[in-house]
C-alpha cells in the first residue's frame, strides 16, 4: 500500500512574526520557514506505518513556489521515498489544495492520504475534510491514535473532539489528518540527509493536473490584536467600586 | 633562639605530615615563605617535582623570612589544612574580627537613605540570599540592602566603609564558586532593583543599561530590535549583567564573539569609599589613559560594584542551523574541532561537547528531553552551531561540512534541527547537564582550561581514581579548550574530596591551564590561585585591591588569599604562633593552639 502525505511550508512556529505595514499579509522576508508542524507529525505517522510493514512506499507532496522543495527534502530526510512538489503561485487555499490533491490521487492512488489537521499559518482546518468529500473518501479528523487493520483493509482513528475522545473505523482508502498528540517526530539524521539528496522529487504544473487556478478567497485586511494594556495596580476596595462604575461602567 | 627553631621544627613536622602524597612541602606554596628562595628553579605555577627540603636548609630561610616579612602565613596553616579536607570551606574560614556587626543604628540609617522596603530583614527572603545556588555554601547574614540607583548604592557603601561592615555585592546568585553570598554576616547589597535599560542605539548597536539587568530580559529586548547579546548560557533566566561582567563570564557563543574584555565598551562602578567611577563610554575606540574598566571586569566584586555597563551587540543574524553530533571517541571531537574551524570559519558560533554520562544523566533526571540519536550508545556528542546572513548558503555549507566528516570517519551518527523547536531541544540537553547534576545529588564541580589535546585524559585519570565511588562527568566549551569536569556523588564525602583535590589543581598546573576557565575563584578557589598564578602577579593584585578599598569591606574571604588582602594584616598585629596539635588527626577535631614568643627572638 502506498501513503501520501502531504505538507507545507510555513514560517517557523518559534518566530516572532510581524504584519506588513500596508497591512496586506504578515512579512514573510528574511523570516526562517519550515514545515508545518502537523505535516511532520503526519509524516512521522507515515513512516511508522511503513516500518510497521504495513506499506511500501511513502510519498510526499507540496505545493507552491519553488522554495517548497527544501521542505520536501526535509521530508525526504526524514525517510519518505519520493517527493512531488507541484509548481503553483502562493497563496494557495484550502479549496484550490483539496483539488489539487485528489487530481494527485487519481494519479498516484495510494491507500491512505495523511495530512496535518491545520496549518499553523492561516488555521484553516479544511484542507482534510474537503479533499475526503471530493474523493468520497471516509475521514477520520483530529487524529490521536491510528491503528491499521491488513485483513480487513480499514483504520481505527482515536479522534481528540471537544467532548473527549472518539474512535472510528473507517475502511481504506481513507483521509487522515493528524492532531499533537499522535506522536513525536524524528529529528533527520545525517546518513538520511545524505540518501535524500539522490531522492527523486518530481515536478509537476497545475496544467498536467488539469486544475484551473480559481481563487475563491480574498484576503482583505490583516492586523495585528489589540496591545495588551497595562494592569493598574489599585490600593483599596473603595477606588476599586469608583473604576468599575465611573470608568469601566459595569456597575 | 631556641623557641624558635623548636616552633621552626614543630612546623617542618607538621608540614610533612599532611594526608596528601609524598611531595608534601611543595603543595603548601602559602606555608613556605618565599619558596622562591629555596628552590630558584620552581616553576610560577607553583608546583615542581623536586623532593622535600632538607630541615637545615628549611630553617635558615625559614628564620630569615620571618625576619623579613609578616607572620600572616604561618597563621594560615590552619586555614589551608582544614580547606583541604573540608567539603564546607566557611565552617573554616576564621572570620576577621577587624569587620564590625549591625547594630540599630545602622539599621536606622539605612532605613534612612533607601526606605523600609528595600531593607531586608525577613527570615524566608534572607536563607535564599545567603545559600548558593548549589546549595553548598550558607551563609549567616542578617541583612540584605536593594538600592535602586548609583546615588543610593554608593550612600550605602559609603557608611558601609566608614563603619567597617563588610558587604557581598549579590547579583543573580547564580555563581558556581560561592562568591555571591556572604560568609558570615556580610551585609548583602543586591542590584536586582536597578534593572533599567537606559538607552539602545540602534545603528551601533550599543546597549546601555543597568547592572541589575536579567540577562533573558535583555536578549529579549534586543531580539525586537534585530540584536542579541554577546553571551548566552545556561543561568540567563536568573543572572544578571553586572554578575556577569564582575566574574567576565564566557558561556556558549565565546568562540564567536568573543570575551566580555572586548565587547564592554564601559562601566559605572562603586568604589568601598562610595566614589562612583563613570566610565560609562560608548564609544569602540577609546585610548585615553589607562583603561581601568578592565580591572573591574572579572574582579567578582572585590574592587568595586558594578551599577551601570554598556556593551557593543552583535546583529541578529537570520540563519541559525545547529547540528547534534555523535562521535566514538575524543581524538574524533579534536579533529571534528580543526575541520569546523576551516570548513565552517565566520559562520561557526558554537562548539560543545559531551560525554555519554552527561547524556545519561540529563536523559535520566529532566523532563522532556530525548535522545537525538537513539540507534546506538556513543561515547561523545558533539553540539555545532553557525549562525550566517544567507540561510541556504550556510545550509549547504554546514551540510557539505557533516558529509565530509561522515566520510572521513569522524562522526558516526548525526541530527540536523529542522525548525526552532528542534534547535532548542539540541540546547536544552546540553544546557540543562548542570541542572541534572544538581538533582542526581551532589556535586563537585571543576571549570578548567586546559590544552584540547589533554582534556580529556584528565578525566579519564578522574574516572580511574574514584571507580565505582562517583559518576565522573566531562562536558565543555571544547571550542574554547575549556573543561567542566564534574563528579557526582550520592552525597558530599570528604573520602570523595580527597582523591580528586588537590590532584586535580596539580595535573591542571602541570599543564599549565587555569584551575577557574570562567567560573572565577569566589571561596571555593580563593587560596587556590598559585595553581595558575606567580606569586609576583599575585602581590600585585593585592597591592590592587588595597589601594581600591583598603578597609576590605568589599566581598571579604574570596579571590585572592585572604593572607594577603589588607583586613588580615592589620588584624594579627600581635606577635603568635598558631600551632596545631595532633596534626595525625586533622580531620576537624583538633583545636589550633596560640603559642607566643616574645620579640626579642626575631
Amino acid at each position: 500500500m502506498k501513503i501520501m502525505v502531504a505538507i507545507k511550508r510555513v514560517v517557523d512556529y518559534a518566530v516572532k512574526i510581524r504584519i506588513k505595514s500596508d497591512k496586506s499579509g504578515v512579512d514573510t522576508t528574511n523570516v526562517k520557514m519550515s514545515m508545518n508542524p502537523f505535516c511532520e507529525i503526519a509524516l512521522e505517522e507515515a513512516l511508522r506505518i511503513k516500518e510497521a510493514g504495513l506499506a511500501s512506499e511513502v510519498v510526499a507532496v507540496s505545493m507552491g513556489p519553488t522554495q517548497c522543495v527544501d521542505t520536501l527534502r526535509t521530508g525526504l530526510a526524514m525517510g519518505a521515498d519520493r517527493g512531488i512538489h507541484v509548481d503553483a503561485p502562493s497563496p494557495l487555499y484550502p479549496l484550490m489544495v483539496a483539488k489539487l490533491l485528489k487530481a494527485l490521487v487519481h494519479l498516484e492512488k495510494p491507500g491512505l492520504l495523511i495530512l496535518g489537521k491545520q496549518a499553523i499559518d492561516d488555521d484553516c482546518n479544511q484542507t482534510g475534510q474537503m479533499v475526503a468529500a471530493l474523493l468520497n473518501w471516509p475521514q477520520g479528523t483530529f487524529a490521536s491514535k491510528l491503528v491499521l487493520d491488513k485483513e480487513k483493509n480499514s483504520a481505527t482513528v482515536d479522534r481528540e473532539v471537544d467532548g473527549g475522545l472518539e474512535t472510528l473505523s473507517l475502511d481504506l482508502p481513507a483521509v487522515i489528518t493528524t492532531d499533537l498528540r499522535l506522536n513525536q517526530p524524528r529529528y533527520a539524521t545525517l546518513p538520511n540527509i545524505m540518501k535524500a539528496k539522490s531522492k527523486p522529487i518530481k515536478k509537476m504544473s497545475l496544467a498536467e493536473l488539469n486544475v484551473e487556478l480559481r481563487s475563491d478567497l480574498e484576503v482583505v485586511q490583516v492586523t495585528a490584536p489589540p496591545v495588551r494594556k497595562a494592569g493598574v495596580i489599585l490600593s483599596s476596595v473603595d477606588e476599586l467600586v469608583d473604576k468599575l462604575k465611573n470608568e469601566a461602567h459595569v456597575i | 633562639m631556641e623557641n624558635h627553631k623548636l616552633a621552626a621544627a614543630i612546623a617542618y613536622r607538621l608540614l610533612n605530615q599532611t594526608k596528601h602524597s609524598s611531595k608534601k612541602i611543595i603543595h603548601q606554596r602559602l606555608l613556605i615563605p618565599n619558596f622562591s628562595q629555596l628552590n630558584p628553579l620552581s616553576s610560577t605555577s607553583g608546583f615542581t617535582r623536586h623532593a622535600s627540603v632538607p630541615l637545615k636548609r628549611f630553617l635558615a630561610s625559614y628564620r630569615w623570612d620571618l625576619q623579613k616579612s609578616s607572620l600572616i602565613r604561618m597563621q594560615n596553616i590552619s586555614a589551608i589544612h582544614h580547606r583541604k579536607f573540608g567539603s564546607v570551606a566557611s565552617a573554616v574560614v576564621q572570620r576577621n574580627p577587624n569587620f564590625s556587626t549591625i547594630n540599630n543604628d545602622d539599621l536606622i540609617y539605612f532605613e534612612k537613605i533607601l526606605g523600609a522596603k528595600k531593607v531586608i530583614q525577613d527570615h524566608e527572603e534572607l536563607e535564599t540570599a545567603n545559600t548558593d545556588w548549589m546549595h553548598k555554601y550558607k551563609g549567616s547574614s542578617k541583612l540584605m540592602l536593594q538600592p535602586e540607583n548609583t546615588t543610593e548604592l554608593s550612600q550605602i557603601l559609603e557608611y558601609c566603609n566608614s563603619r567597617r561592615l563588610a558587604v557581598v555585592p549579590q547579583g543573580g546568585n547564580t555563581g558556581l564558586v560561592g562568591g555571591s553570598v556572604p560568609v558570615f554576616d556580610e551585609v548583602i547589597i543586591s542590584t536586582r532593583r536597578m534593572n533599567n535599560i537606559i538607552s539602545f542605539d540602534q545603528v551601533s548597536g550599543v546597549l546601555v543599561c543597568e547592572a541589575g539587568c536579567i540577562l533573558e530580559n535583555l536578549i529579549s529586548f534586543l531580539d525586537k530590535k534585530g540584536f542579541i547579546m554577546p553571551l548566552d548560557l545556561g543561568a540567563k533566566g536568573s543572572c544578571q549583567i553586572g554578575g556577569n561582567i564582575s566574574t567576565n563570564a564566557g558561556g556558549l557563543r565565546l568562540v564567536r564573539y568573543g570575551s566580555l574584555h572586548g565587547t564592554v565598551l564601559g562601566l559605572e562602578a562603586v568604589l568601598a569609599n562610595g566614589s562612583v567611577i563613570d566610565m560609562l563610554g560608548t564609544l569602540r575606540k577609546d585610548n585615553t589613559g589607562y583603561d581601568l574598566k578592565h580591572l573591574f571586569i572579572g574582579s567578582e566584586g572585590s574592587l568595586g560594584i558594578i551599577t551601570k555597563v554598556s556593551i557593543l551587540t552583535p546583529p541578529k543574524l537570520s540563519s541559525v542551523n545547529i547540528a547534534f553530533l555523535a562521535c566514538q571517541d575524543y581524538i574524533s571531537c579534536q579533529k571534528l574541532l580543526f575541520q569546523a574551524k576551516r570548513r565552517l570559519g565566520e559562520i561557526l558560533s558554537a562548539f560543545e561537547f559531551l560525554d555519554s554520562q552527561a547524556m545519561n544523566l540529563v536523559l535520566h533526571h529532566l523532563d522532556g528531553v530525548r535522545n537525538p540519536l537513539p540507534s546506538s550508545i556513543y561515547n561523545f556528542y558533539v553540539l555545532i552551531e553557525t549562525t550566517g546572513s544567507n540561510e541556504s548558503n550556510d545550509k549547504a555549507t554546514l551540510e557539505a561540512f557533516l558529509l565530509h566528516a561522515m566520510e572521513s570517519g569522524l562522526v558516526s551518527d548525526g541530527a540536523l534541527a529542522q525548525d526552532f523547536s528542534q534547535a532548542s531541544s539540541f540546547w536544552h540537553i546540553r544546557e540543562g547537564i548542570p541542572e541534572a547534576l544538581m538533582k542526581a545529588g551532589a556535586v563537585y564541580k571543576y571549570d578548567l582550561s586546559l590544552p584540547v589535546e589533554k582534556m580529556y585524559d584528565l578525566v579519564e585519570e578522574i574516572r580511574t581514581r574514584l571507580g565505582s565511588a562517583a559518576n565522573v562527568v566531562g562536558y565543555g566549551h571544547l571550542g574554547d579548550g575549556n573543561l567542566h569536569l564534574n563528579v557526582s556523588a550520592p552525597q558530599y564525602d570528604d573520602a570523595i574530596l580527597s582523591q580528586i583535590e588537590p590532584f586535580v589543581y596539580e595535573w591542571t598546573s602541570r599543564h599549565r591551564g587555569s584551575i577557574s576557565a570562567e567560573h572565577g575563584l569566589g571561596l571555593m578557589k580563593a587560596e587556590k590561585i598559585y595553581y595558575s598564578k606567580s606569586s609576583e602577579t599575585v602581590q600585585l593584585m593585592a597591592s590592587i585591591k588595597k589601594l581600591l578599598d583598603p578597609n576590605g569591606i568589599l566581598n571579604p574571604y574570596k579571590v585572592i588569599p585572604s593572607s594577603l588582602s589588607s583586613s588580615s594584616i592589620e588584624a594579627y598585629d600581635k606577635v603568635s604562633l598558631l600551632i596545631f596539635s595532633n596534626v595525625q588527626d586533622v580531620h576537624m577535631k583538633s583545636q589550633p593552639t596560640i603559642c607566643k614568643l616574645p620579640w626579642s627572638t626575631f
